[in-house]
């Protein structure tokens, strides 16, 4: 009977684990999908803790105490944080797979249980668990800026870092099909693993982080699966595939936003030297003053404002709303242009303008956004750089080249905040800034952005 | 366990990961960043494992290692949950 209960919780925990997913595809039903998913994992605790091989819940009760203390803090960070936060959680995820493998591997030892079957799902948990563990540490403690953002390379690196996965996944195999009670084996793989994850971060730039963070959530969903395979149980499996599939698309999408490739997000060391070749030729560039874009942007009927990091990094959020709320007062049209990188992890720009309380409709994706582009009287490029850098639809010689971008030179006219005229995170120039329709406002983006409003508002030609 | 639990197990997962795709294709890309932070919730179903390995005293060793992981999981489950919903409650619709 009790077995009976314990599965139908798992079965009932599944259904709504899908069912909040399938929420999450309109704003307007995704708090439904929240509540469906916590109401799922509820199910699913309180029927394993009727589980009758529970004899001691002391422990059980210790530990949930302190993940609840420790998720309550978590769940408050800055929005700015949140990419670190995700990549944290990759991280527990990870650990607990690795360590409930690890836990399996010594109860079945010294039962002699050991199997071939249960050695194998063993060891891919581990191997996952642990890697998903330090590789997202390192994750976080890059966007978190406590380890360089740079890349770190060495030479030989994908080979060394190779070698070390090779010697890990043998280990493995060793345990599977040669002798299960070899624990050193067990020991070597798991060191190994760990190694693996801190070596296959060290390469990868600030600015690749969109991609790794959602291919690590798909690491992390993979060893829940394993997980699943290990102790029999399908809920782990549906509830691990659900993630890793999240995960494998959203790193697809984030590879396609770049034009690159898995492999060469993962061992290209991208974005580490680059040098600005000098260009010889000197190159003008017109600027304005915030009363010039105050002007410009009253008289437009359609404005396009393209947002990037840089503009969360300035704070200058609550000004772009400010703008964008005076603007359509007056009964211009107003549309944000989002590029699927835009931030640090997928979908951060959207969360961090709804946190600025821009209306969801405002915000339209780059494909949808482009069409419009030749239409639009003032493209407004606040904190963006690559992502309007025209040299990725013609330059074949630019590390950008095939970048799939937001065709902000199309509009009539565009206006660009920057600090100074220096080049992106990749040192590449950007020719749309000494555009003749382009106009540079240079100093920091909420300052400007500040002196823009209050022009716009002084202007009295309104409401 | 026998060979047909995993070939059982083998079917859950061919079709839990076509769902998965069929329906985060239909996630809204402004959610990107809340699906992210729900599928990390979702996925620390670890949980029910890490849970049964802290209650069953096979060992201290063991005891502990459910222990760590059941707080891991939990830590994710609660700051993950809220999280999203922090997130999703700031998209708000245009006044009319």
């Amino acid at each position: 009977m009790n077995e009976h209960f314990i599965q139908f919780s798992y079965f009932v925990a599944a259904l709504l684990f899908i069912l909040s997913l399938r929420w999450l595809n309109h704003p307007r039903t995704a708090r439904r999908g929240v509540a469906a998913g916590a109401a799922g994992m509820a199910a699913a605790i309180v029927g394993t803790l009727l589980a009758p091989e529970i004899v001691d819940y002391k422990w059980i009760a210790i530990a949930l105490v302190i993940g609840t203390a420790a998720g309550i803090p978590l769940s408050r960070v800055a929005l700015t944080a949140v990419p670190q936060r995700t990549a944290l959680s990759h991280a527990f995820g990870g650990l607990a797979a690795g360590l409930v493998g690890t836990a399996k591997y010594i109860i079945w030892l010294e039962h002699g249980q050991l199997t071939t079957f249960r050695v194998s799902a063993i060891a891919l948990e581990v191997i996952l668990g642990f890697l998903t563990f330090t590789g997202s540490l390192m994750a976080a403690g890059k966007l978190q800026e406590i380890i360089p953002t740079r890349p770190i390379t060495y030479r030989n690196q994908n080979l060394v870092n190779f070698m070390l996965l090779t010697v890990a996944v043998l280990s493995g195999v060793y345990l599977a099909f040669g002798d299960p009670h070899f624990w050193p084996a067990y020991v070597a793989l798991v060191v190994l693993s760990l190694a693996f994850g801190i070596l296959l971060i060290l390469p990868i730039g600030g600015a690749d982080m969109p991609t790794v963070i959602s291919l690590l959530n798909s690491y992390a969903g993979l060893s829940a699966v394993a997980m699943g395979f290990v102790l029999d149980n399908k809920l782990l499996i549906i509830a691990g595939a659900l993630d890793g599939s999240s995960g494998l698309i959203l790193s697809i999408i984030m590879c396609r936003a770049m034009n690159r490739s898995f492999a060469n997000v993962l061992f290209g060391a991208f974005g580490q030297v680059q040098a600005v070749a000098a260009t010889g030729e000197a190159k003008t560039v017109k600027s304005a003053t915030p009363q010039d874009v105050a002007d410009i942007m009253t008289h437009a009927d359609r404005v396009v404002i393209v947002p990037g990091y840089g503009m969360a990094v300035a704070q200058a959020q609550h000004r772009v709303h400010e703008l964008y709320d005076l603007l359509t007062k007056r009964g211009v049209d107003v549309k944000f242009a989002i590029h699927p990188v835009a931030g640090r992890m997928p979908g951060h720009m959207n969360v961090l303008l709804a946190e600025a309380e821009i209306p969801y409709e405002a915000l339209v994706e780059m494909d949808d956004i482009n069409p419009e582009m030749p239409q639009t009287d003032v493209c407004l490029v606040v904190g963006a750089n690559d992502v309007v850098n025209p040299a990725a639809r013609h330059d074949k010689g630019s590390p950008i080249f095939g970048m799939p971008i937001i065709d902000a030179d199309r509009a009539k006219t565009v206006v660009a905040i920057k600090r100074s005229m220096n080049p992106g995170f990749a040192g590449i120039e950007n020719e749309l800034y000494y555009d003749d329709r382009t106009l540079m406002a240079f100093g920091d983006a909420k300052q400007v952005l500040g002196e823009v409003v209050k022009a716009v508002s002084g202007d009295g030609g309104g409401h | 366990m026998g060979e047909l639990d995993l070939w059982s197990m083998l079917f859950v997962f061919m079709l839990a990961t076509f769902v998965g795709f069929q329906v985060i294709q239909n996630v809204s890309r402004l959610l990107h960043t809340p699906l992210m932070s729900l599928t990390n919730a979702i996925s620390a179903i670890a949980v029910v494992g890490s849970i049964l390995i802290a209650g069953e005293r096979e060992s201290d060793v063991t005891t502990m290692l459910g222990v760590v992981a059941v707080a891991a999981s939990m830590t994710n489950i609660v700051s993950g949950f809220l999280i999203t919903d922090r997130m999703l409650k700031m998209f708000r619709e245009k006044q009319k």
